[in-house]
This record gives C-alpha cells, structure tokens and sequence, in this order.
C-alpha cells in the first residue's frame, strides 16, 4: 500500500514538472507546480518526514505560489507568442540534460550502498516536530539566528527594489 | 518495497526536468519556475538519505533542520528575484529572456 502511495505522487510530481516546463501559458505552470509542492509533500510524508511536509506546504504552495501568481497577474503576462525555435540551443539543452540524468541513473543503480531498504524506526510515531526542534536549537542555533538576519536583508532589499523612482 | 535508489532517481529526474525548464524556456518566470523545482529535488534527495540512515532508531535529524534552512533560503530568493524581475519588466518592458541583450558580447 505505501509503495503504490509512493509511485502515485512520484510519478504525480514527474508529470507536474513536465507540465511546467511545457506549458505556454504561465498561469497554467504555476498550477502545474503547485500540484508538484503538493505531490512532493505526499512524498515526504511516506518519508515519515512529517513536519517538512507541512512546512513545504505552507511556504511552497502558500507563499512562494502565491507570489509567482501575483507577479504573474501584476506584469500580464499572456502565452508565450512562438518565436523561430534555435534548433542549435534546444539540442544543446537537451544534450546537457540527458548526459546529466544517464550519469546519475548509472551511479544510482550500480552503487550497492543505494540498494538498501527503508530501515525500521524504533517508535511508529516519532514526535517529528519535537526532534527537529530540538535539533535545531540545540546544535543549529546560530544559523538559525543568521536566517533571521537573512529574511530581514531579503525584505528590506525587495521593498528598495520595488520603490518607483523619486522624481 | 522502495530502496534508497528509487527515491534518488525520481530526485534526480525532477532536478534534470527543473533543469530543462531553465535551459529550454524563453520566459523569466518560467525559469524560476524551474529553479524552484531543482531545490525541490534537492530537498527530497536530503530527506531519502535523512530517512534511510537512521540515527538510534530516529531519522537524522540534522538533514531535515538543512532542508528546513534550504526552504527558507529559498522563499527569500523568489522574493528578491521577483522584485527584480518587476524592475526588468518596468525598465525594459519585457519579459523575453532573448531581449536583455545589453550585456551582450
């Protein structure tokens, strides 16, 4: 049962992928990629990744998405008009993208250090938000400050980016 | 029963479609679009491993704190980033990558 649930959202999450890169229209990418966060999520929670999962939920799908989808309706952006396709551009991307994913499916199936199964945990119900909390702020503190630090750089520099010009 | 390889692979299949969006598409937010997929991939290749060696019959716990860090690192860098791109558009009028072109050589 929990291996069909995986291959449900894997292959979910695959489509969805797809669906962003090859849709023309933007606002038909951003739902493709909302139902990507979503089916990634699933993933984590087969995962027993449990509080990733929801955090994933709510900073991918709520805030990030949104953000896409606002900048989206704020520039009016319409499908893509097709333009003369660089025949040479396409085959090198595609080039750089197939060489990338035969050199890591040769690693990943060779490797016998890969072929290990899920390791049974000690307790069925880890108390996943507890561990992680501790976790970070007994070992990770500082870095956790320094994100703090971070988010607020990152907010100042996107309202002086967006200010008009003072004439 | 999914091994460690089957989780690695759809990681890594999600990073090279992530990484198609960015090479193949022409318009800037598409592009981040896929940027955005390629630090999901990463994400779940994080947790597989966190999941797979566990520590004292727990997940390691020190790759999901990285995965929480990588997350809100990310949702920074859409924020500046799509400042940016409004400023672009307001400059330049444009959102076709193949129009910036005054750094061109």
């Amino acid at each position: 049962m929990q291996l069909a649930l995986f291959w449900v959202f894997a292959i979910l999450m695959l489509m969805s992928g797809l669906g962003v890169v090859f849709f023309r229209n933007p606002v038909s990418s951003a739902m493709s990629l909302v139902m990507a966060f979503v089916a990634l999520a699933a993933v984590f929670v087969t995962l027993d990744a449990f509080f990733i999962a929801v955090v994933q939920v709510m900073v991918y799908a709520g805030a990030v998405l949104v953000l896409f989808l606002f900048i989206i309706m704020l520039l009016d952006l319409r499908a893509e008009a097709r333009r003369p396709v660089n025949l040479l551009a396409w085959a090198g991307g595609g080039l750089v993208v197939s060489g990338f994913l035969a050199a890591l499916v040769k690693v990943v199936v060779s490797d016998p250090a890969f072929q290990i199964a899920k390791p049974a945990l000690s307790n069925p119900q880890i108390n996943d938000v507890a561990m992680i909390g501790l976790a970070l702020f007994h070992n990770f503190n500082l870095p956790f400050q320094i994100i703090g630090v971070l988010l607020l750089a990152a907010t100042v520099g996107v309202v002086v980016l967006s200010k008009k010009e003072l004439k | 029963m999914t091994t460690l390889a089957n989780y690695l692979l759809v990681s890594g299949l999600l990073f090279s479609i992530g990484m198609a969006g960015v090479l193949l598409r022409r318009s800037i937010l598409i592009i981040f679009m896929g940027l955005e997929l390629m630090l999901n991939a990463a994400n779940l290749s994080l947790v597989a491993f966190s999941r797979f060696h566990p520590v004292n019959g727990l997940p390691n716990y020190n790759a999901q704190v990285l995965v929480f860090f990588i997350i809100t690192v990310a949702a920074a860098e859409v924020a500046v980033g799509l400042a940016i791109i409004v400023a672009l558009y307001r400059a330049k009028r444009t959102t076709h990558v193949e129009d910036l072109d005054t750094l061109k050589f």
